[in-house]
């Protein structure tokens, strides 16, 4: 074009994403809340993955941290209460181009979305799920949750809640063809960005918890979580979660954990005294159903109508 | 059909003159009795393979160029013992001359395994004076005192109900050939049958090898030289002899059943995924997919649950291609909230319905056409979405294409009403030619037009384009709350009754595009009656009868629920009387505590009645049993003798 030679041009890259490509509008969280540090992770994440906006999709429940795909500028499905898992697994299943993300609390994943949930593990299909645990619900003011602990006081349970809560670790653990699960806080930066990226490059469902601070409901939990250190652990092993120097020296507590190893796994998930953070288990090598889905894609109009008359001809006259 | 070698033994080993075709062994066909048409039942204890034997004999009728519809009766038990009226299993098969719509009335033949199960039929009042009663007669020696003595019951009961009994040896003929005459005997019947109808032994053997194509050699042998001795033995011993003249088809035709031409449906309208949870009588359909659909570039997902499945296929149906999810009613129960949230997101879906028996799990392998109302009205909040119902076989397989297509034109869900007897009636229809157009479109992937919003609804047609994961700069978040053209939760009165009022607008578009139904028989006249769904054939015969006999009466059938077929109340003022007849429930005038205002009508009623404010009466029940011409012609002559 006007005379200029192909080799005077610098060449750029096609498109850079940065941070302001991933985000959308204000989160409506309160102050304070976790989902706020979760939101700024995953948008370092999608820049650093320089994940396409448009071929990214966030498939939410309902609860606080399900508003999360509003405040993403990709694609998102903010869809019904504890189905997250299908939505998400149905685009997947015939679109292996798509990132695909599932936003999920305790509420949608551990009560009305269990069934989804623990079958989501076994489909095993390349999907981040980020778990926002809280322990309580908090978009409906209160009420219990199935991961509070005994004796939280809600509006379902004025004197205390009585039953023992779930364990989404050891559930997940559980689960059959399980393939990443993994633990982070909301409250450590470095530890939660590692996490978040370990479970986006898992090939196969990543299952990761985060401890999330609820202060407009759970104030005294959120002031025994975050200032008592030494009822946190971190996992460290060389082929788990590689957090920051910085989580390092604020936790002092360590613990080796070879994340093959799935009945240590399931003992620290066991662990009552002790919150781990990092890398339970991974198995690269599971199967993975979202390969089994996308196995006879494109075919052309013409083999399909020949498949069907071919068929058509064992039911002809 | 290719028959294979097996087929071309048995001609050397059976065959009398060797002129090619295994048929031509039967005796002149010029002493047969000419009928236009027969109805035959096959009833044995469960597993004993009846229905087999009755969808080989109706397949080969329909390949000798029969009308022919079938229908299996089956036990609600996996396993019931045996020798009870709950095992009775079997099938009925009415074939004749010209097409057949319907399962017709009283059977003129019933082969019978035992004397306990066909009281089952007795019960349902499905055979009549001069019924042929064909039973096995084992039962007369059987060891136990008991036993001989009900057969011996039974056998005078069967007189003296008129039925014309014929005992015959079953097993003591299949023992000639097999140790084990409880499997097989089936094919022993069919091969008595094709001498008693003179059906082509060729076509016979042929479909027997496609039966037991995954079974060993040895399997089909057997059963070929069954077929070979039950045909013999009547050709010696029985002097039924039929003959049912068949038209020569002027097209190519396919034989199959509801659930099979919906899922060749599904593969021929391009939908690369189903989505299910299995259940009765839907499942059938995904089995026939389970086993072809990933040839024609689509595989099936058993969902962990019909929550699940209809969630998964919104899923997919997000990220591009339109799926289809299928299930009956306690599952449509469930799917509810999905359903709902497709409509609120504008999300194309295929959910088809194979209506059963209910509520609750009700009867599960019975049908009933009992899910309008739930599927119309079934969401909380306005839910308008397209409702269509076929209303023959063949329509099954159109229908779904067709419904590909609106759901994706109007981004809406679009659900299909079939039922129990149209999923398990088998009938031949004309081979469709496979289209290009009928296939989706390949998902579009081009940038997303700048400016546009994810729902930039035209405001006349409620109409909006969609954009699909992968198109750059359409980025957007669906979701269920109520929200803005752009896809923004907003919860102002004027957007939410704006949004509400488009949703509903694209139905009035479609609307537009629907022509006023046709009327069977005369434009106007003393009694219209209106059906919808598999009620279709059935009804029309019976109105044909009745038109026979000089009565004023018509019949139209809507094949489009939501929204409805236009002009049905210019059509309705033609006629003196309208009244719908329908398997579900709904009160009769007659019944205690029942009066003219607190009568509850049947679900087409009730909705014919609200849209032209025509006081429409309803003729309908709860039997579980598919609607017989007879019973609505003695209805329809009680009507106009009023």
């Amino acid at each position: 074009m006007f005379g200029i030679k192909q080799d005077f041009i610098c060449e750029l890259p096609k498109k850079y994403y940065t941070l302001s490509n991933y985000e959308k509008g204000v989160a409506r969280w309160c102050p304070g809340c976790g989902d706020h540090a979760v939101l700024s992770a995953v948008q370092r994440l999608c820049r650093e993955e320089q994940l396409p906006p448009e071929k990214t999709v966030f498939v939410s429940g309902i609860g606080c941290s399900s508003r999360f795909p509003h405040y993403m500028n990709t694609y998102g499905f903010h869809g019904l209460h504890g189905r997250a898992f299908p939505v998400a697994c149905g685009v997947k299943f015939r679109r292996p181009d798509l990132n695909v993300f599932v936003i999920t609390g305790d509420g949608d994943c551990c009560s009305i979305g269990a069934g989804a949930w623990i079958h989501a593990i076994r489909y095993n299909m390349n999907i981040t799920t980020i778990l926002f645990d809280n322990q309580i619900y908090g978009m409906t003011k209160k009420q219990t949750s199935p991961t509070s602990r005994i004796g939280t006081v809600s509006n379902t349970h004025p004197t205390g809640s009585v039953l023992p809560p779930v364990n989404p670790l050891q559930t997940s653990l559980g689960m059959a063809n399980a393939s990443f699960v993994a633990q982070t806080a909301d409250w450590v930066p470095g530890h939660l960005f590692a996490t978040l990226k370990a479970g986006y490059e898992h090939p196969g469902f990543a299952f990761i918890k985060v401890i999330m601070r609820c202060s407009k409901f759970m104030g005294p939990l959120v002031e025994e979580m975050t200032t008592n250190r030494d009822a946190v652990s971190i996992l460290t092993h060389e082929n788990g979660i590689q957090p920051d120097e910085g989580t390092l020296r604020a936790f002092k507590n360590h613990r080796a954990h070879d994340p093959s190893d799935i009945n240590a796994a399931r003992e620290l998930a066991e662990d009552k005294e002790v919150s781990y953070l990092g890398l339970f288990f991974q198995d690269k090598e599971a199967m993975r159903y979202d390969l089994y889905g996308a196995h006879n894609l494109g075919f052309s109009p013409e083999e399909k109508i020949s498949a069907v008359n071919a068929q058509l001809d064992k039911y002809a006259v | 059909m290719k028959i294979s070698a097996i087929v071309n033994q048995f001609k050397a080993n059976f065959m009398e003159d060797g002129n090619g075709s295994l048929a031509a062994a039967s005796p002149q066909t010029s002493d047969r009795l000419v009928l236009k048409e027969h109805i035959l039942e096959i009833v044995s204890d469960s597993g004993e393979g009846a229905q087999k034997a009755g969808q080989s004999f109706g397949a080969v009728s329909a390949k000798m160029g029969n009308g022919v519809w079938t229908v299996e009766i089956i036990p609600a038990d996996i396993q019931p013992p045996p020798r009870t009226k709950e095992s009775a299993s079997g099938i009925r098969i009415r074939f004749g001359s010209e097409k057949i719509t319907n399962a017709g009335d009283e059977a003129d033949v019933l082969v019978a395994f035992n004397e306990i199960v066909p009281y089952t039929r007795i019960e349902q009042n499905v055979y009549r004076e001069g019924t042929i009663v064909l039973i096995e007669n084992k039962w007369a020696t059987d060891e136990s005192r008991d036993i001989r003595q009900s057969y011996a019951t039974a056998i005078e009961d069967f007189k003296s109900r008129g039925f014309v009994v014929y005992e015959i040896p079953m097993e003591e003929e299949c023992l000639r050939l097999t140790p084990n005459p409880k499997k097989g005997k089936n094919m022993w019947v069919l091969g008595m049958l094709s001498h008693i109808y003179d059906r082509d032994l060729d076509k016979a053997a042929a479909q027997i090898e496609y039966t037991f194509r995954s079974k060993s050699k040895a399997v089909v042998d057997s059963n070929l030289q069954l077929l070979q001795a039950g045909y013999d033995w009547a050709r010696e011993n029985l002097s039924l002899r039929y003959r049912i003249p068949s038209i020569e088809a002027s097209q190519e035709l396919v034989v199959m059943n509801g659930n099979e031409a919906l899922s060749f449906g599904i593969q021929a309208a391009g939908i690369e995924l189903c989505s299910m949870y299995p259940i009765t009588p839907a499942t059938s359909t995904s089995h026939h997919l389970a086993e072809c659909i990933q040839s024609s570039g689509g595989i099936i997902h058993q969902a962990e649950d019909e929550i699940a499945a209809v969630g998964f296929a919104i899923g997919a149906s997000y990220a591009g291609k339109t799926s289809v999810t299928i299930t009956s009613g306690p599952g449509l129960a469930l799917k509810t909230e999905f359903l709902g949230l497709a409509v609120m997101a504008e999300v194309p879906l295929v959910v088809i319905d194979v209506q059963r028996g209910g509520p609750s799990t009700g009867l599960p392998t019975k049908v009933e056409q009992s899910d309008l109302l739930a599927v119309l009205y079934g969401q909380p909040g306005d839910s308008p979405k397209v409702v269509l119902a076929p209303s023959t076989i063949e329509e099954c397989f159109h229908f779904v294409i067709l419904a590909r297509k609106i759901a994706e034109s109007f981004r809406m869900p679009v659900i299909l009403l079939s039922d129990a007897n149209l999923a398990t009636g088998v009938q031949p229809f004309p081979r469709p030619e496979l289209r290009e157009e009928w296939l989706s479109p390949p998902v579009d992937q081009s940038p997303w037009k700048e400016g546009v919003t994810a729902y930039d609804w035209d405001e006349k047609t409620g109409l909006s384009q969609r954009p699909v994961p992968g198109q750059a700069g359409g980025e957007y978040t669906l979701t269920g709350l109520a929200h803005s053209s752009a896809a923004k939760v907003t919860y102002l009165p004027e957007i939410n009754q704006k949004t509400a009022a488009l949703r509903s607008r694209k139905l009035a578009t479609f609307g537009r595009t629907l022509k006023p139904p046709r009327i069977h028989g005369d434009e106007e006249g003393r009694l219209l009656i209106v059906g919808w769904g598999s009620t279709r054939g059935a009804i029309e015969e019976a109105v044909d009868r009745a038109r026979e006999q000089g009565g004023r009466v018509s019949s139209l059938h809507l094949r489009f629920l939501s929204p409805m077929e236009p002009g049905l109340k210019d059509i309705f003022r033609r006629f003196d009387k309208v009244m719908t007849i329908e398997i579900n429930y709904s009160d009769s005038p007659d019944d205690p505590m029942i009066t003219p205002e607190n009568r509850r009508y049947a679900q087409l009623a009730w909705l014919l009645r609200a849209q032209t404010l025509v006081d429409v009466d309803c003729f309908s029940n709860v039997h579980g049993q598919p609607l017989r011409p007879g019973k609505i012609f003695a209805r329809i002559q009680k009507e106009l003798n009023q």
